[in-house]
């Protein structure tokens, strides 16, 4: 009895403490079922595929993504292009190489072991362009704030005209979402700001869902990787762990004693 | 010990026995008695020494791809989580490793002050303990560091501008810490050199801290001294092993369980910003298991005062043996230090939490009661306690618990069981 009333004493500290650590985010963030979320997640195809586009299309004119190579398009558990496609999107874009023999540097189509062409040449430029603001790379974007992609999707949605009483300085926003509310970067999607083929109705939240599954998986290529063997090794796990047991008793039948 | 009867059976064994007596170190460490009535929360020193191994494993291997260099450790961090054949699994393990270390170590050391395991005859290997307690803790600080994000920059400029508060000198030690005028990339190569070593200096002290133990022998859940070997104890082999194996593998499936499945929660998101001296994060927080200490120096309004006071949090530890008078050691057999015991357990989580907290308002004050008990504790409480508590009658020996039959013997085995 009094150990019960130890352990529900250690409990509820700990869950004190955990839940008001989680309290400190005041806003609600606005929650959508992801599916790559689980102990057997894997992030939709579709969604990686339509999430790059809109990666390409809205925000790569001003967000870098440095961690990336083209290749990583093509490879297992990720948008899963095919290495033409891949192929053809890096092609799209220009790459600075060289020095050549000449000593010059010469731009070329990229190729599947490019990273991802920066939008802009070095941060302050970067800066110059938005208005002091720099915006962050997206390769880890997803793990880099608290709240993760909850927090991504919300702000994404979360732009709203400022409640009265609230001045905003010239190019800066109102996020719900946002810490401290002001955000730099205008509303980026609206419904119908990309075309998606396949039929898919680009609305805001479904871009919204899609781009912020594509940051997911470029924060974590190796996601899905990782919950297939989390499941086989937690699995071995509990099977060695009963069967380790039951020796266990039976060794220590041999003198009187628990284990 | 039946170490001098032992002579291998083969004429070869025999032959480098007698020059290097490793046969004879096997056999000792397979028949070494142990009591048997060792319950699950003396698994964790085989589990610790598991933590350390998986550690220096990982640790070696991620140390092949990472390039301690301030323009290039966040990049090559990703390059192991993206590039390296695996690398996901070695960082986070190696990470994870580190919290599961931490987990280990806290249940080890209260184990330890339940059971009064630090008193006469074990104070050596308990001040050995503190030792690798505080090498651990410099370890793990250091460690953070490397992936040079925003927590591990801002982290290591906190820490070190600690020894600023040292009079006279202080400024010039940080000058010479930093190996620079602030944290920077000769902080960072020094950062990885120590860590790399530290890791070497805990197996040796580990070694010390086992040979220390196989002196007098484990200590056990009522406390008392026990005859070896004699039906009071088991060989190690296979009794403690397949024990320690089996607690070894129900701790590994949560260790997993933090690798696989969320891997991230116990660090900090600002960490997977790359370190930049000219953003300073919102609330910057060592990780967890610094915490009570963090809140001690935080409660402090000196901060010269406040690094005094949390080196003093750690190493009054080392000083337990002598300030705690009481000759029983299990605190099954003391009921007031039994209260007590739990009532510290409380303070120093209410310390790791108001540590993850702003020092402010409430939380200030919170901080300052906890850490002022803590210091009562160990300063007044025990050394009082010895003299004044009445403890219950102590058994004879684990197979026979009391003398007679005394109505303390079925508490004695519950807790035996339960503990």
């Amino acid at each position: 009895m009094k150990n019960i009333f130890k352990i529900s004493y250690l409990t509820i500290l700990l869950l004190a403490t955990t839940h008001q650590v989680k309290a400190e985010e005041k806003v609600e963030l606005l929650k959508t079922d992801w599916s790559f979320k689980g102990l057997f997640g894997t992030f939709d195809r579709g969604s990686l595929q339509r999430g790059y586009q809109v990666y390409t299309e809205v925000c790569a004119s001003c967000h870098s993504m440095k961690y990336l190579s083209y290749r990583n398009l093509s490879e297992k558990g990720g948008p899963e292009f095919s290495i033409e496609q891949a192929k053809a999107i890096a092609a799209s874009f220009e790459v600075t190489d060289g020095p050549n023999e000449d000593g010059e540097m010469f731009q070329r189509p990229g190729k599947l072991s490019d990273k991802f062409v920066m939008p802009y040449g070095n941060v302050k430029e970067a800066q110059a362009a938005n208005g002091g603001a720099y915006p962050p790379d997206m390769s880890v974007l997803a793990k880099a704030r608290s709240g993760g992609v909850d927090y991504i999707y919300s702000v994404l949605l979360g732009y709203e005209d400022p409640p009265s009483g609230v001045t905003l300085d010239d190019g800066v926003y109102y996020n719900k979402y946002m810490y401290g509310n002001n955000i730099k970067m205008s509303q980026p999607l609206y419904d119908g700001s990309v075309e998606y083929s396949g039929g898919t109705e680009a609305t805001k939240e479904q871009m919204a869902k899609d781009v912020t599954t594509f940051l997911m998986w470029t924060a974590e290529p190796h996601l899905e990787a990782r919950h297939k063997m989390g499941f086989k090794a937690i699995l071995y796990l509990i099977i060695l762990t009963i069967l380790v047991y039951f020796s266990m008793k039976k060794i220590w039948s041999r003198i009187e004693s628990e284990v | 010990m039946s170490d001098h009867e032992y002579v291998p059976k083969s004429k070869f064994g025999k032959w480098f026995n007698d020059r290097l007596p490793l046969l004879s170190l096997g056999n000792h460490l397979a028949d070494y008695p142990t009591p048997k009535n060792l319950n699950y929360w003396w698994t964790f020193g085989g589990i610790l020494t598991f933590c350390l191994i998986i550690q220096i494993v990982t640790g070696l291997t991620l140390a092949m791809h990472y390039i301690a260099h301030a323009d290039f450790a966040f990049e090559s961090v990703e390059h192991i989580m993206r590039d390296v054949n695996y690398g996901w699994l070695i960082r986070y393990i190696h990470s994870n490793g580190a919290s599961m270390f931490f987990l280990a170590v806290y249940i080890h050391i209260f184990r330890s002050l339940f059971y009064g395991s630090y008193k006469s005859p074990r104070e050596i290997i308990w001040i050995i303990g503190i030792i690798i307690y505080l090498l651990m803790m410099a370890a793990a600080f250091m460690g953070y560091v490397l992936p040079w994000g925003q927590m591990s920059f801002w982290g290591a400029t906190v820490i070190t501008n600690l020894f600023s508060a040292i009079p006279f000198v202080g400024e010039g030690i940080v000058q010479w810490l930093w190996g620079g005028y602030s944290v920077g990339n000769p902080t960072l190569t020094r950062f990885f050199t120590l860590h790399y070593l530290i890791p070497f200096l805990i197996l040796g002290l580990v070694a010390l801290h086992i040979w220390a133990l196989h002196v007098p022998g484990n200590n056990n859940p009522i406390g008392i001294d026990v005859k070896k070997p004699s039906r009071d104890t088991v060989p190690f082999h296979p009794y403690i092993v397949i024990k320690d194996g089996f607690a070894l593998l129900m701790f590994m499936i949560v260790f997993a369980f933090f690798v696989f499945y969320s891997p991230n929660i116990l660090g900090h998101a600002d960490n997977y910003i790359e370190a930049n001296p000219m953003v300073t994060p919102a609330h910057i927080v060592p990780e967890w298991y610094l915490l009570p200490f963090y809140a001690i120096l935080r409660s402090i309004p000196d901060k010269l005062m406040g690094v005094v006071a949390m080196l003093s949090a750690i190493l009054i530890l080392a000083a337990l043996p002598w300030l705690d008078t009481s000759k029983i050691r299990s605190a099954v057999f003391r009921p007031l230090y039994k209260q007590f015991y739990w009532i510290l357990v409380a303070d120093v989580i209410i310390l790791g939490y108001v540590g993850a907290m702003p020092a402010e308002g409430l939380y200030l004050l919170i901080a300052r009661v906890t850490t002022a008990y803590y210091f009562i504790h160990f300063l007044m409480i025990l050394p009082i306690l010895g003299f004044k508590e009445k403890t219950l009658p102590v058994p004879l020996s684990i197979t026979e618990p009391v003398l007679g039959s005394h109505p303390n013997q079925s508490t004695v085995k519950k807790k035996e069981n339960l503990n």
